[in-house]
C-alpha cells in the first residue's frame, strides 16, 4: 500500500479546499453517442472507424510516449497497425493517485477513458462499484492469470471487471555481504533455504542476523513485512460474506501484530518505507533484507548504485506474497465497449505482457507469459544476475489468493499501519499504540 | 448636488432624464455584476451544495445520498484527529506567521536603505517565491531527514543531538514553518518595502533633527506608517496559514500528516477524509468547521484593524 501513498503524496499539491468544493462540476463528454458500435473483433478492413482512449499510470510498458528511452516495442503503434479502423489516445497518468482520484471523479457522473488502468491498492474500492464497469469474462481469457489476479478483479456475482496486467509477486532482497559479515549464508541457493520456513523461522534467521552483525537491524520496516503476513491471512480486517469490520475480534491479526512488534525492535530499521533515511539505507547497509517484488528491484538498483551485493533469494516466508499490480478496466458508460474490450484483451494477453516487460519490466501476471523466452530468461545483472525471470514465475506460483479487501480495508490498513509507525518511532508502546489504533478503527464507518 | 444641476437643464427630455437616472443609479451594479454572477457559480454554490451534503452520508460516485442530520459534525468533532489537526494548524500558523514578519520586516528596512545594485537585492529576496513550493518540499525534506539528514549532520558538528524532525510535534511543526518561511518571507519582505518607501522622507528628517536615532527612527516613524500593510499581510498570512497544505503533506512520503497525525493540519485532515477515505459527508463537515473558523477569524482580524486605524488616527492628530 505505501507504493501507492507515496505517488499519492508526489502528485498531491492541489488545494484541498478546492478540491472538496467543486465536485460537483465535472460532467460527461461522451458526444460521440450516434456511431454504431460494430467495432473490432478480429477483422479490420472493412470496419468501422472507431476511436478509443486507453488511459493509464507510472509505466506499464504500452507505448513510447511513457519514457525519454526508447522502448523495443510500441504496443499501441502495433494494435492501430493490425486494425487500421482504430485510433488511440493514450492518456499517462505520471501517478498512480492522479488516476484514483480521475477514476472516481468521472465514474459516477461518466467521462472516463474506454479503457481505464486500476491500481491493485484502489481495486477494492473499485470493486464498491463494479455494476459501473463492464463484464469483461469470455471464454477467450478464460484461465489467462494466475489465481489471485483473476480473482482480485472478480466481484461477488462472478463478474469478471478487470483483465490483469502486471502484478508482483515476492521474494526476499539481500545484501550477500552483510550476511558474510554477520556469518550466515550469503549465496541465493543457500538464503533460499535458511528462509525456507514461517514467519518465525524468518524471525529467527533475523536474531541471528542482528547478533551476527553486532546490532545491525534485518529488515527495512516493520510496515513492509506487515503487508506480507497480513495478506497471507484468509480473513483480515472485514468479514467477506457481510463486509462488516472484524478485524478488532481477529485474534490472527493481533497476533501478527505482537509477533512483529516483538522482533521489530532489534530486526527492524526503524525507516519509515519511502522516507529519506530509507531510501539511504539501501546503499549504506542500514539493514539486510527487503521483501522485493519485481518492480522493487529497479527502485533498489536506483538508489543503490554503488552497492554491488544485492541479490535476489527464491523464497518468501510463509508461502508467497503478492505487492503491486494492475488491471484493465472497461467502464459502462464508455460508447464503444465491444471495441475496448477487445484492445484490454489484446494488451494483456501474454505476448503483449511479455514485450511490456521487456519495455518496461512490468512483470506479467498471465500463465502463459512465464514461459516465454523474453520472460522465463530474464535475469538482472545489478542483482548479480539472479535468473529474476524464473524466481519470480516460482514466486507468482506461490501466491494464494489475498483476504478479502473490502470497503475498509485501507482505513483500517492505514490505521495498523500508524500502529506500527508509532511503536518504530518511540512515540508509543506497542499496546498503547494499538490502543489508538483500535480508537481509530471504531470510528471508521 | 447633482439633482439641481438637473433640474436647472430642463431642455432634456424627461425620457432621457429617467434614463440618465437608471444609468447612474444602475451601471455600477452592472459592472460589478460579473464578479458576484461567477462567484455564484462557483463560490456560492459549492458553499451551498458542501452544506447539503455534509448532512448526508454520500456517495459521490452514485451522486446519491441519505440524509443523516448532524452525525458527520457529531463525529468529527468527536474525533480526536480533527482537535489534533486544529492544534497543529495553529502551531505552524504561529511558528511561521510571526518570525516571517519580523524578519521580512527587517529585510524590508535594509532594503529600504540605498544599496548598490538595488533591483538586483529586491528581486534576490522573491525568488524562494518563485520556486515551486514542492521543489521546496522536496529539498528540505532531504534537510530534514531524521537519520542521514544534512540537518541533524550539522548539529551533530556542533555537539547536538540529533532531533527528530518526523516523529516528534514541535520539531515537525518547525521544519514545516521553516518551509513556509522560506517561500513567503521575501514576498513579505517586498509589500513591507513598497509600503516604507510611501512614507515621506520629511518624516525621517524631522525626526533626525530632533535626534533620534537610527533604531528610534524605525521603531516610531517606520513601524506606525507602514501599519495598515502591516495589517494586510497579517490578514492574508492567517488565511493561508489556516489552508497550510502543499508543506506538510510533502513533509514525508506518506502524505498523512505522520503515524501520530504529529502534523496533520486541518486541510490535509479534510483531503484525506475526502480522498483518501471516499468519505465526502464528512470531508464536507470539516470545509464547514474550517469555513466558520476562517469567518471567527476574520471578525477578529475585522476588530483588530478598526482598532488599529483608530488608534493610528489619533496618533498622527
Amino acid at each position: 500500500m505505501s507504493f501507492t501513498r507515496r505517488k499519492k503524496m508526489l502528485a498531491a499539491t492541489a488545494g484541498a479546499a478546492v478540491a472538496a468544493l467543486t465536485l460537483a462540476a465535472c460532467s460527461s463528454d461522451g458526444g460521440d453517442t450516434d456511431s454504431t458500435d460494430e467495432a473490432t473483433g478480429g477483422t479490420d478492413t472493412s470496419a468501422e472507424e472507431v476511436s478509443l482512449t486507453l488511459a493509464t499510470f507510472n509505466t506499464p510498458g504500452f507505448s513510447n510516449s511513457e519514457n525519454d528511452a526508447e522502448y523495443q516495442y510500441d504496443l499501441i503503434e502495433e494494435y492501430m497497425e493490425l486494425n487500421p479502423n482504430v485510433t488511440i489516445t493514450y492518456d499517462r497518468k505520471a501517478e498512480s493517485g492522479d488516476a484514483r482520484e480521475n477514476f472516481f471523479t468521472k465514474l459516477g457522473p461518466g467521462g472516463l477513458a474506454d479503457v481505464e488502468m486500476v491500481e491493485v491498492d484502489w481495486m477494492p474500492e473499485v470493486m464498491q462499484y463494479s455494476d459501473l464497469l463492464t463484464d469483461l469474462s469470455s471464454d477467450a481469457v478464460d484461465g489467462r492469470w494466475v489465481d489471485y489476479v483473476e480473482a482480485g478483479a472478480t466481484d461477488a456475482d462472478g463478474r469478471l471487471i478487470g483483465y490483469g496486467t502486471d502484478t508482483g509477486p515476492q521474494g526476499v532482497c539481500y545484501r550477500a555481504d552483510l550476511f558474510e559479515a554477520a556469518g550466515l549464508p550469503s549465496t541465493p541457493d543457500e538464503v533460499a533455504t535458511l528462509l525456507d520456513g514461517d514467519w518465525a523461522n524468518f524471525f529467527a534467521v533475523g536474531d541471528d542476523y542482528v547478533e551476527g552483525s553486532g546490532g545491525s537491524a534485518f529488515y527495512d520496516s516493520a510496515s513492509g513485512v506487515w503487508q506480507g503476513m497480513t495478506n497471507q491471512l484468509d480473513q483480515a480486517y472485514e468479514d467477506p460474506d457481510t463486509g462488516e469490520l472484524i478485524v478488532l475480534d481477529n485474534d490472527a491479526v493481533k497476533a501478527n501484530y505482537d509477533q512483529l512488534m516483538a522482533a521489530s525492535e532489534t530486526q527492524s530499521s526503524h525507516f519509515g518505507q519511502w522516507s529519506e533515511d530509507w531510501f539511504a539505507g539501501l546503499s549504506n547497509g542500514a539493514y539486510a533484507t527487503m521483501l522485493c517484488p519485481p518492480w522493487m528491484l529497479g527502485v533498489i538498483e536506483g538508489n543503490a548504485t554503488d552497492t554491488t551485493d544485492w541479490n535476489l533469494a527464491n523464497v518468501y516466508p510463509n508461502g508467497g506474497g503478492n505487492w503491486g499490480g494492475s488491471w484493465l478496466t472497461v467502464p459502462a458508460s464508455g460508447s464503444n465497449i465491444e471495441a475496448a474490450t477487445a484492445l484490454a484483451e489484446w494488451l494483456t494477453a501474454p505476448e503483449q505482457q511479455a514485450k511490456a516487460f521487456a519495455n518496461a519490466g512490468t512483470y506479467p501476471s498471465q500463465v502463459a507469459a512465464y514461459d516465454d523466452e523474453a520472460v522465463s530468461g530474464a535475469v538482472n545483472a545489478f542483482f548479480n544476475d539472479a535468473p529474476i525471470g524464473e524466481i519470480f514465475a516460482d514466486r507468482a506460483q506461490a501466491v494464494v489468493p489475498s483476504p478479502y479487501k473490502g470497503e475498509y480495508y485501507f482505513q483500517v490498513n492505514d490505521a495498523i499501519n500508524n500502529a506500527l509507525t508509532r511503536v518504530e518511532d518511540g512515540t508509543d508502546d506497542p499496546e498503547a499504540s494499538w490502543d489508538k489504533a483500535v480508537a481509530d478503527i471504531e470510528g471508521i464507518g | 448636488m447633482a439633482s439641481t444641476d438637473l433640474d436647472t437643464s430642463k431642455a432634456y427630455s424627461p425620457w432621457r432624464q429617467r434614463m440618465g437616472m437608471w444609468d447612474r443609479k444602475a451601471s455600477p451594479y452592472l459592472y460589478i455584476a460579473p464578479f458576484f454572477i461567477v462567484f455564484a457559480i462557483f463560490g456560492l454554490f459549492p458553499i451551498i451544495y458542501t452544506a447539503v451534503i455534509s448532512l448526508m452520508d454520500w456517495d459521490t460516485i452514485r451522486n446519491s445520498g441519505e440524509y443523516i442530520g448532524f452525525a458527520n459534525f457529531d463525529y468529527v468533532l468527536n474525533d480526536r484527529k480533527f482537535w489534533v489537526s486544529l492544534r497543529n494548524t495553529f502551531s505552524i500558523f504561529l511558528l511561521s506567521s510571526i518570525p516571517q514578519l519580523i524578519i521580512a520586516t527587517f529585510i524590508a528596512a535594509m532594503l529600504d536603505h540605498h544599496l548598490k545594485a538595488r533591483t538586483f537585492w529586491r528581486m534576490g529576496v522573491l525568488v524562494p517565491y518563485v520556486v515551486m513550493p514542492v521543489a521546496v518540499a522536496l529539498i528540505f525534506s532531504q534537510l530534514y531527514a531524521d537519520e542521514y539528514g544534512l540537518v541533524n549532520h550539522w548539529l551533530g558538528m556542533v555537539g547536538i543531538d540529533p532531533i527528530a524532525w518526523h516523529k516528534e510535534v514541535i520539531p515537525s511543526h518547525v521544519a514545516i514553518a521553516s518551509m513556509v518561511n522560506f517561500r513567503w518571507i521575501g514576498y513579505n519582505a517586498l509589500i513591507m518595502l513598497a509600503a516604507m518607501q510611501a512614507i515621506p522622507r520629511e518624516l525621517y528628517e524631522a525626526a533626525a533633527l530632533d535626534g533620534a536615532s537610527k533604531a528610534r527612527r524605525f521603531f516610531s516613524v517606520t513601524l506606525p506608517q507602514i501599519r495598515p500593510t502591516f495589517i494586510f499581510v497579517i490578514i492574508t498570512s492567517t488565511i493561508g496559514g489556516l489552508q497550510i497544505f502543499d508543506e506538510p503533506r510533502m513533509f514525508d512520503t506518506a502524505g498523512n500528516g505522520g503515524a501520530d497525525q504529529q502534523w496533520l493540519t486541518i486541510t490535509m485532515y479534510m483531503y484525506n477524509t475526502g480522498w483518501g477515505e471516499l468519505n465526502f459527508g464528512r470531508a464536507s463537515a470539516i470545509a464547514w468547521l474550517l469555513f466558520l473558523i476562517i469567518i471567527v477569524f476574520g471578525l477578529l482580524n475585522f476588530w483588530l484593524t478598526r482598532r488599529f486605524v483608530s488608534s493610528d488616527q489619533s496618533g498622527s492628530k
